[in-house]
Formats: structure tokens, C-alpha cells, sequence
């Protein structure tokens, strides 16, 4: 019998039992549905995040006192040993490491700053005046502050996009106006462009100033040597393929500097972009097996649902099987409709549950705004595949049962 | 044993049983459902196959419907043996050699009258358009052409019926199996479909042969035979009774000899 014959015969045998069907079908609608959407979500934020690190500044090292397998600083239980100015300065030293191109330092911490009574808790960033250079990022007003700024101990003061706007939410001119920030008058000098939140934080809940300024008048934290203090210090890389050297060679004199002893652990960490997306990767990969394990347990249970059902629909219909025998339905043929069978009520489950996880996904986008869910062909393909598969295999029971029912007996059932 | 052949039709019998032994195996019993049947059934016959329960007509006729396979014995439809068959080869037989009526009718429910009529041809492998006039046109023959996109639940026991013989016939089997045509249908309906099989083995020619223990049903056939303990106990040809060759002035009968209807058993 044609296989087309065999698809209109399965359609008619589910549009008949429209209930029975859609309720068969929810075990492969909820398991395709929650792998499309999941995946597409992940997709969605995968590229949102990897454009946030592509986002970074290219070729940048992120030099940090701790090893990152320690956890974030504050879970830490022995306090490290941080990084100094410094440090900065002699990775920025060419004659030392040859393939670092620029430096910058970074000293965060969490502070309060004021306009007009409306006060803001945001992260200080209080950096050399490279920052802005070496991660790539402009200002919409203004101007970064200057190297004379910075020698000067000048209190300027640069806004993020999200703190601007909590501070101007009129949309005043920023630029000269004064700001407190820890209760000290800072001047503005420029807002930063919008970099959205990334790792280390929302940047646009921010402020920067320099890193002088700060350590000498308001966070005053330097190391027993009178040296500034600094969370992070990045370096720009000249090539991308001296990354790896490079890394070597700062943590070689990183070692020197924090008088490590040979065979005992690095106190630091030197991470490059691809070790944060390789991290994010690895998070990634543990959510696309805790999917494929969702998707393999509700896949099996649809299964099993259409198994069942299958048997329940060959027992009811086996006078209509003795009948097609009775007129000339060889085993193949009785085999091949339940078979088709079993896979168009999986594959219409996969396509209902596909335009569901679509749906789905759509809307957490919708919702969430910062990230654009994307649909994968593959993964509907695939999707609609493994569901089909699903049928075909729970479907083959059912199918070799009714194919060897004796059609004398079949007739004869009530 | 007594064989009766339709005297003065010198074709070849459609279908040919020699010696048929059927044994079943019910645990350690074996019942000898038929004990050695000869019958032979010539073309254009109307034979009625008759016998009380446990005589082994259902099984007769389920060996000559090629449902079944006997122990022993040969049978020959059309010429071919088909004693020995698998599954699969009796399958093929039935759909090209038979046609089934059966007494519930057994159409496909949800399904047109049409589908239900192309059924034996789409697994005969009849094309598309070549299968939807052959059903219309068999749909026509029994009196249903005007019905052919109804569901059986649209359709009347005895206009069921009608779609069930269109589907025997639409093969153009050798042989059409009734298996109690109508035993589901009242009095009124009755007469009508015994008409119709009459109508189409006089006009058509086509060989029927109906396995029943309703004497009403023997009575519109020229030929009973009548089966016992699994043996053939009797096998008369006269002329039919009833149905559109019942009066004498009609009477047309295939054999040219009449006999009197023999007294039913009970059953």
C-alpha cells in the first residue's frame, strides 16, 4: 500500500479521537516544546553574551589577584594578596613584556553618589586614565580624564549611561555640574556610552574617576608600601596569536613580583576572552545536557504514551484489521499503517510542540528585551527527527501485533 | 459422498475442494472440524452453504475464502492450488479471487462509502483514478450511485449492505463469499439485497456462494449444500424459490432442473 494512502488513513484515525490524540501527544509536545525553547533561549543569550565579551575590548588580558576556581572575592576564606599600581606598571613594560601594547588598572568597589538629595548606590571604578583605551569604550559627553587630571588628584567624576540618567532624569546638562560621591564634591567631566551588563557587573551603574584621586582621598587603600591598590589590571595584547605568550610572560613576572616560590600556586589569575567564554561554555555545555536529559525523560514518556496508545487503538480496531485482511492487506501493508501511525501522531506532537517552544521563546525575549531568541533550523529539524524516531520505535510493537493478528479472528471480534 | 455438478455448464469449477480435512489442536483434543469435504462450485453459480453450528460450515467457508488453509486435502480456486499458501500468498489470492459480505457489514467507520469501495483495490495496487471510477462504477451496479461520498453512519443497514457487495464486487473477484448477508437486516431489507445477489449472478454471472443456516437465505439459490459434522451431508440443485425467479412463469433456472426444497434442520 502507498505510503500517501497510509499517511491520509493515520490522519483520519487521529482527527477521530481528537482528545485521545492531543493527550497522547503531550509528552512529545512538552519535551520538543521545552528543548526549542530552551535552546532558543540559550542561543539567545550565547550571542548576547559573547557579543558583551567581543564587547570587552579585543585582545585583552584581565590580570586578578586570586585564582578564579577560589570563587568571587567576597566568598573567599583567606584574604589574597591584591595587586598594586605597580604591578600595572611593570606588566606595561615593554622591555619586560614585550606583546603588552597599553595597560590599565582598575580598582572597584561599591559607593554612594548624590545629586540634589537623590542619592545612588553604584560601583566606583576608580582607574588610570588608559581605561577607556584599553577596553575600547568612548564617552557620549565629555571627555576621560587626562593623564594631568590623574597627577593632579583632580576630583572629576565620569558617569554611566544608567547612573546619568538617575542623576540627570530630566536629561540636564551633566557636564561641570557636582556630584558627591562618598560625600566628597566630584565635578563631572563626561558620561559614558552604554555597554548594557556584562561580566564584572552592569558598567553603565557606574562611575569613574581617577584612580589617584580616589586612593589619596577617598578609599585610601594602598598596600604597606604606600602603593594604590587596584582590583584589576588589563592589558591589551598587540597580536591575538601572542596571546598565549603573553600570559606566560606576565604571569612569569607576576611570580617574581609576589615572590612565589617554584612548584607553589599562582595567587593571581591571568584570564583572556576566550577563557571567559570557554567558562561560559562550560556552563553552557552543563545546561544542553540538563536539556537533552529533559528532553530524553519526556521524549521516553511521550513514547511510551503512544505505545499505549497504539495497542489501545489496534484492540479497538481489530475488525477493521481483520477486514483490510480479509480484502487483501498483506502484513507489510497492516505494518507499515499502524507504523505511520505511531510517527504522525509524534511528528504532529513535534510540530505542535516545536510552534509552542517557539512561542515560548518569543515571549521570554519579548519579555526580557536585552537578548533576541533564536530558532534554530537544526534544532527544529532535529527536533521533529528524534519525535518521528519516538513514534517509529514505540510504534513497531503495536504494529507487529496487529500485522500478525489472524484476520479469521479478527473478524470474528467484538 | 454425493457431488452434484452443475450438469450443463461444462467450464472449469471456479473453486475445487478434494478430501478437505480440517483438525484443530484444543489442548490435548483434536477436533475434526471438517472430516473430508468434496464440493466443486462451477461459474455463475448461486450456492448456499448450509448447516447448524458446530457442523464446520464457518470453517468451510473460511477455507473457501482463503482465510484459512486446510490439514489436508486440495483446494483449487480458479485452476490454482491454493491449499498450501502462507499468509501473505492467500492475502493476494482474496483480494483478486474473492469478494467477502459479511454480516455486520464491517465498512471502515469515518469512511466514505466510495473509500470503503477502493479498499480491495488499493491493495491491489490500482491507481488513483482507475480505482475512483471502478468504485463509483460498482457503487452504480448495486443502487448506491447517488450516494457515494455518505458514511455508513449516513447510510441504512440495508444501503450498507449494498456498499459492502459493491466492495466484493469491485475486484471483479471470481467469487463472492456471503457470510449471513442478512442476518442484520429486516425482512423488507432482506429481499431486497437476496434480489440484488440474484440480479447480479443472473445478469453478471457472478459465482456467489453464501454460507448461512437461514433457510430463507437457501432459498433464492439454485443450489444447497448442506454440511454436517464436517461432512457434506447433502447437495441438491433446483430451481430457486424466492427472489425474482420465484414464479414459475419466471422461472429461469441456470441447472434446468428444479428440486424441491429439502426440510430444514434445526438450529
Amino acid at each position: 500500500m502507498k505510503v500517501v494512502e497510509a499517511m491520509r488513513i493515520a490522519l483520519r484515525a487521529l482527527a477521530a479521537n481528537k482528545l485521545r490524540s492531543i493527550l497522547t501527544m503531550l509528552g512529545i509536545i512538552i519535551g520538543v516544546g521545552a528543548v526549542i525553547a530552551l535552546m532558543s533561549i540559550g542561543r539567545g543569550v550565547e550571542k548576547y553574551v559573547t557579543d558583551q565579551f567581543a564587547g570587552l575590548g579585543s585582545n585583552l588580558l584581565f590580570v586578578a589577584p586570586g585564582q578564579i576556581s577560589d570563587g568571587p572575592p567576597t566568598l573567599r576564606a583567606n584574604p589574597v594578596k591584591s595587586l598594586t599600581l605597580g604591578d600595572m606598571q611593570a606588566i606595561g613594560d615593554r622591555s619586560r613584556v614585550p606583546h603588552v601594547s597599553r595597560v590599565a588598572a582598575d580598582f572597584q568597589t561599591r559607593t554612594t553618589v548624590e545629586r540634589n538629595g537623590k542619592s545612588v548606590t553604584v560601583q566606583a571604578n576608580a582607574t588610570t586614565p588608559s581605561y577607556p583605551n584599553v577596553r575600547s569604550w568612548k564617552t557620549t559627553l565629555g571627555a576621560y580624564f587626562s593623564e594631568l587630571d590623574a597627577e593632579e588628584r583632580q576630583r572629576v567624576v565620569l558617569l554611566g549611561a544608567d547612573t546619568y540618567e538617575e542623576l540627570f532624569p530630566n536629561g540636564e546638562y551633566p557636564i561641570d555640574q557636582i556630584v558627591q560621591v562618598n560625600g566628597m564634591n566630584f565635578r563631572v567631566i563626561g558620561v559614558m556610552e552604554s555597554k548594557g551588563g556584562g561580566p564584572g557587573g552592569n558598567l553603565d551603574k557606574s562611575v569613574f574617576l581617577p584612580l589617584t584621586t580616589a586612593q589619596d582621598r577617598l578609599f585610601k587603600q594602598k598596600n604597606p608600601n604606600g602603593e594604590y591598590k587596584v582590583s584589576v589590571i588589563y592589558a591589551s595584547i598587540d597580536e591575538a596569536d601572542n596571546i598565549p605568550l603573553a600570559q606566560e610572560e606576565i604571569a612569569q613576572l607576576m611570580r617574581e613580583r609576589r615572590g612565589i616560590k617554584y612548584l607553589d600556586q599562582d595567587d593571581f589569575s591571568i584570564i583572556s576572552q576566550n577563557d571567559l567564554i570557554s567558562v561560559f561554555g562550560d556552563i553552557l555545555g552543563a545546561l544542553t545536557i540538563f536539556l537533552g536529559a529533559i528532553a530524553a525523560i519526556s521524549l521516553l514518556v511521550g513514547g511510551i504514551g503512544i505505545m499505549n496508545i497504539m495497542l489501545v487503538s489496534v484492540t479497538e480496531r481489530t475488525r477493521e484489521i481483520g477486514l483490510r485482511k480479509a480484502v487483501g492487506a498483506k502484513r507489510a501493508d497492516v505494518l507499515i499503517q499502524f507504523l505511520i501511525e505511531a510517527m504522525v501522531l509524534a511528528a504532529v506532537g513535534g510540530i505542535i510542540g516545536v510552534t509552542l517552544g517557539w512561542g515560548l521563546a518569543r515571549g521570554v525575549s519579548t519579555l526580557f528585551g536585552e537578548f533576541q531568541a533564536v530558532v534554530g533550523a537544526d534544532a527544529v529539524i532535529i527536533s521533529l527527527v528524534v519525535a518521528t524516531a519516538v513514534g517509529l520505535f514505540f510504534g513497531i510493537f503495536p504494529a507487529y501485533r496487529a500485522s500478525r493478528l489472524n484476520p479469521i479472528d479478527a473478524l470474528r471480534y467484538e | 459422498m454425493a457431488v452434484k455438478n452443475n450438469g450443463d455448464n461444462g467450464s472449469a469449477p471456479v473453486v475445487s475442494l478434494r478430501a478437505i480435512k480440517k483438525i484443530y489442536q484444543m489442548g490435548d483434543v483434536e477436533v475434526q472440524a471438517l472430516r473430508g469435504v468434496d464440493i466443486d462450485i462451477y461459474p455463475g453459480e448461486m450456492v448456499a452453504i448450509m448447516g447448524p453450528s458446530g457442523s464446520g460450515k464457518s470453517t468451510l467457508m473460511n477455507i473457501i475464502g482463503c482465510l484459512d488453509v486446510p490439514t489436508e486435502g486440495w483446494y483449487e480456486i480458479d485452476g490454482k492450488d491454493v491449499s498450501r499458501l502462507k499468509d501473505d500468498q492467500l492475502a493476494a489470492i482474496r483480494n483478486h479471487k474473492i469478494g467477502f459480505v459479511f454480516q455486520s457489514f464491517n465498512l471502515l467507520p469515518r469512511t466514505t462509502a466510495l473509500a470503503n469501495v477502493e479498499l480491495p483495490l488499493i491493495y491491489g495496487g490500482v491507481g488513483g483514478r482507475q480505482r475512483r471510477k471502478r468504485a463509483e462504477e460498482a457503487l452504480r451496479l448495486v443502487g448506491l450511485g447517488d450516494r457515494l461520498d455518505h458514511k455508513p453512519n449516513e447510510l441504512s443497514g440495508g444501503q450498507q449492505q449494498r456498499v459492502a457487495i459493491a466492495r466484493a464486487l469491485v475486484n471483479e473477484p471470481s467469487l463472492i463469499l456471503a457470510d449471513e448477508p442478512t442476518g442484520n437486516l429486516d425482512t423488507k431489507t432482506s429481499i431486497e439485497i437476496m434480489e440484488l445477489f440474484q440480479r447480479l449472478n443472473h445478469e453478471r454471472g457472478i459465482t456467489i456462494v453464501f454460507v448461512t443456516h437461514n433457510p430463507e437465505t437457501a432459498e433464492y439459490c439454485h443450489r444447497v449444500v448442506r454440511v454436517r459434522d464436517g461432512l457434506v451431508e447433502s447437495d441438491i440443485t433446483r430451481q430457486a424459490t424466492a427472489g425474482i425467479f420465484a414464479n414459475g412463469s419466471q422461472a429461469q433456472s441456470v441447472n434446468g432442473h428444479a428440486a424441491p426444497l429439502v426440510q430444514e434442520q434445526g438450529i
